[in-house]
């Protein structure tokens, strides 16, 4: 299943986000997520299901003015 | 001075941003004495650079004030900030939502939406602003309890574009605590904000950006101080002509 993630598209196996999330690589605490501009809490990361297409935003801590 | 429910003593918040490198970073916090610093969130990569800097900020000590730069509506602002208060885990959020990409000129109604809709969520907002009054009350309304006018467009360093409107904030906002973010550009930027009553500086490219950002970030913490200092002192007022300051009164006559 094809996703974009961070406007990359990427190939996942798993419809479940903290599932591919982890497949992807990203494993660090220190980041957010949010699925087609809707935050997604890190609880909920398991809950949350995946589809073709979705748009998966993964930020992290950065500088800032 | 107190942010929400906060004891502050640093008047002077930093922006971690353009440093030219995080040693420097640390080091222009640490000079600036500074409690408050702003951070923002930006895309992940799967090597997990994001949370080295988020230890990098630990090591300061202070407060984090996240972010919204970069967001154009309302949602992105909201989306962001329920995304930096679970990284950061802070209900602090410095709200920015842009209305032009060339003058990053707040869109103050978008901005006032914005504010509502995350006090209601239980967020402390710190809303970017303009020096409009009325957009202000409505900031208030929507449950700020701190604004943060522009003293010129962000990373210009044009210092205060319009110091009238500002003393005009001051006046009608007597109890609202008022910090000035963008525009500052020298430590005189800063100390006439403070003169002018503000309760606070926000600043970022004037130390990032200067040829020693430690040196000026010590120099701003003085001239914030100073001007705070000048305030309370109550400054005499201005005349239009000279007045002798050594006494008329006992001149000899000697022409």
């Amino acid at each position: 299943m094809k996703i974009i993630v961070n406007a990359v598209p990427h190939e996942v196996t798993s419809r479940i986000m903290s599932v591919a999330l982890s497949e992807l690589g990203f494993t660090s605490n220190a980041m957010a997520t949010a699925l087609n501009g809707r935050f997604i809490p890190n609880m909920a990361r398991e809950t949350t299901a995946l589809t073709e297409g979705d748009k998966l935003e993964i930020l992290a801590p950065m500088q800032g003015g | 001075m107190q942010l929400y429910d906060t004891e502050i003593s640093s008047r002077l918040m930093l922006g971690t941003a353009q440093y030219p490198s995080p040693a420097v970073l640390l080091d222009a916090i640490r000079e600036s004495g500074a409690e408050i610093i702003t951070v923002s969130l930006r895309r992940e990569t799967a090597d997990g650079s994001g949370a080295g800097f988020f230890d990098l900020l630990r090591q300061s000590n202070c407060r984090i004030l996240p972010n919204t730069a970069g967001c154009h509506s309302v949602q992105e602002a909201v989306t962001t900030a329920h995304m930096a208060r679970e990284v950061f885990n802070t209900d602090w959020i410095k709200l920015e939502v842009i209305g032009h990409s060339d003058t990053l000129q707040p869109d103050v109604f978008a901005l006032v939406e914005a504010a509502r809709i995350l006090s209601d969520d239980g967020f402390k907002v710190f809303p970017y602003t303009t020096d409009d009054l009325v957009v202000g009350e409505r900031l208030i309304e929507a449950g700020c309890q701190v604004l943060m006018p522009w003293g010129a467009p962000i990373g210009s360093g044009q210092g205060l574009r319009n110091p009238g409107a500002l003393r005009a904030m001051r006046a009608h906002f007597s109890d609202v605590p008022l910090i000035v973010d963008a525009g500052i550009g020298r430590p005189s930027d800063a100390t006439l904000a403070m003169e002018l009553g503000m309760d606070a500086v926000l600043l970022n490219t004037a130390v990032a950006k200067a040829g020693n950002p430690k040196e000026m970030a010590r120099a701003m913490a003085r001239a914030i101080e100073a001007g705070r200092a000048g305030y309370n002192a109550d400054p005499m007022d201005r005349r239009d002509m000279a007045v002798p300051s050594t006494p008329i009164l006992g001149l000899a006559e000697l022409a």
